[in-house]
């Protein structure tokens, strides 16, 4: 009888442990049930497992791969095997050189328009153009730091607190990322040759619509 | 043994949910949270009226708001006092809070509150006020789009805390609507959206007559704060882009490397920097028309070729200013730049 009651006592523990540690209480949110964390995040932030990272440079080069910068912010040009981006101008944003015609949008599935480059872009929020990432001081993120970098990520705001970033920059998701991250994304972006490249402005879409 | 058995069975999920309730506080002992509730916040008391220990304010130069009828009130920790060494960076004791309620059409939309937990930390929650009005509730942190209609077919929305942070952390001071200039006795009649000054406000003279400023200030109610200029309608322009535009458009970090500097300097009064920054200046925002090379952030005598002015009465997502807080643009206000930016030569 007895060695029966011990053994219920430990599974009884064992059984209550294993309910409590599959539901842990949110941090700090134990002692206060009745409240809520003021705008209490629902977002997930999970590192991403990289090898050979030994800084945090490399750490950001292997994100800025992964999150597929180059794909818009790099211009793009045909190479022998087809569209490639031109890493000569490496993460430097739409060419202020080129300047787009305007360009008619299209009602009905074709919603919006990009360009070869991969660098501009029309639809119903007017014409955005890739942001020039290097360190330059005046064109581009030179006189940014990593906090202003994480605003504007974190909001989707333009300089952290100004326009809103424009589509089709998927910060929606890389706001997701972890501080940590990007940090890194930011180290690196700072250690890469900086381009002397102003960027055009957005453009309001037409006041119709 | 059953007997120690069964009573150990019966106390233990208490003890296994105390430990968790223990260990989670200790991780998270210093994180104040805010109530889920308006009514849990302060603001009012037991019988549902303005608790009598906050304190009315009115700024002198009111935040643009899409006309939004709003009431203010502070709450200062008893015994405490405003910390006022730096008049354009005051320092409120831990625990002060902050209320500002926005109405439109009658209508209590929503209520915002700042609260220093800490030295170094400020909690900033928004509520949202129920159908029936009697109470509102905390806004979730991505704020809640299209809550009120506000005219012209626009809708207001309960700001992101984000959003909450892009001004008030961007100024040297956290609370924006409660300092030297917004409180001065000296008020400016040609201020836009002036509102009336009910005899229970508080000015610099009363809070002095409190004793809630220090240190003593005599120079604040001897020669009270204001724009230094001569011309009334730029008093009232530059005190208008100060209190609007200055949370972010000042010589701190982040976007001091704009070099566009409009918040007020109550040190000397003379909106020097604004003229040296804003008149004449090459902003990096260009004027649609216009080139590069001629684009000015204020033209002196053309408003029309002023990108301040031009983007004053935008609210295309990419040129207007504000750029967040607002989706109708301020006439009265823009009306009141426009004259400025004509009588300067």
């Amino acid at each position: 009888m007895k060695k029966r009651s011990i053994l219920s006592l430990a599974a009884a523990v064992v059984t209550l442990t294993g309910v409590v540690l599959s539901h842990p209480l949110p941090p700090g949110e134990g002692a206060a049930k009745r409240r809520v964390r003021a705008f209490q995040s629902t977002e997930t932030r999970q590192p991403v497992p990289v090898q050979n990272a030994n800084s945090k440079v490399e750490r950001g080069a292997y994100l800025v791969n992964i999150m597929a910068c180059n794909d818009c912010h790099t211009p793009w040009k045909m190479g022998p095997q087809g569209p490639e981006p031109d890493m000569t101008r490496m993460l430097s944003g739409h060419p202020q050189d080129m300047v787009m015609p305007a360009v008619t949008r299209q009602k009905g599935p074709w919603e919006w328009v990009g360009a070869g480059t991969n660098t501009a872009f029309s639809g119903a929020w007017g014409v955005s153009f890739t942001a020039n990432l290097t360190p330059d001081p005046e064109t581009g993120l030179g006189k940014w730091t990593d906090e202003t970098f994480i605003r504007a990520l974190r909001t989707g705001r333009h300089e952290g607190q100004g326009r809103p970033i424009l589509p089709p920059m998927p910060y929606p998701m890389y706001r997701n990322a972890t501080d940590e991250d990007l940090r890194a994304v930011f180290a690196f972006l700072q250690s890469i040759p900086a381009i002397r490249n102003r960027v055009p402005q957005p453009i309001d879409p037409p006041e119709s619509e | 043994m059953r007997r120690v058995a069964l009573i150990a069975l019966l106390i233990l999920p208490y003890v296994l949910w105390a430990a968790c309730v223990m260990t989670g506080a200790a991780t998270d002992d210093k994180k104040v949270l805010a109530p889920a509730r308006l009514s849990e916040t302060g603001l009012y008391d037991s019988s549902g009226a303005i608790d009598a220990r906050n304190v009315f304010f009115v700024p002198q130069y009111p935040l643009w708001t899409d006309g939004a009828k709003k009431s203010r009130w502070i709450r200062l920790p008893e015994g405490a006092k405003v910390d006022v060494s730096d008049v354009d960076a005051w320092r409120f004791p831990v625990g002060t809070k902050l209320w500002k309620q926005f109405s439109w059409n009658g209508r209590k939309v929503e209520t915002r509150m700042i609260w220093k937990t800490a030295e170094s930390d400020w909690l900033f929650a928004t509520y949202a006020w129920n159908e029936d009005q009697t109470d509102a509730a905390l806004a979730p942190e991505n704020g809640i789009a299209n809550v009120a209609e506000i005219g012209r077919g626009k809708k207001h929305s309960i700001p992101a805390r984000e959003d909450c942070l892009s001004c008030h952390q961007s100024s040297p001071a956290v609370v924006l609507g409660f300092n030297a200039l917004q409180l001065s006795d000296d008020r400016d009649p040609l201020a836009p959206h002036a509102e009336p000054l009910p005899e229970n406000a508080v000015t610099i003279r009363t809070l002095v007559q409190r004793g809630l400023l220090f240190p003593a200030r005599p120079d604040l109610t001897a020669n009270p704060p204001r724009i230094r200029e001569r011309d009334p309608i730029a008093r009232a322009a530059l005190g208008y882009l100060s209190a609007n535009c200055g949370g972010c458009h000042n010589d701190r970090v982040p976007l001091d490397r704009l070099g566009l500097v409009l918040l007020h300097d109550s040190k000397d009064g003379v909106p020097e920097r604004a003229h040296a920054t804003a008149v004449n200046a090459s902003g990096r925002y260009v004027m649609p028309g216009i080139s590069e090379d001629s684009s000015r952030i204020v033209v002196p005598g053309a408003p029309e070729r002023s990108t301040l002015f031009y983007r004053m009465r935008s609210r295309r997502p990419s040129s207007q200013m504000p750029p967040l807080g607002t989706a109708i643009p301020d006439e009265e206000a823009t009306e009141l730049v426009r004259k400025w930016i004509e009588s300067l030569q």
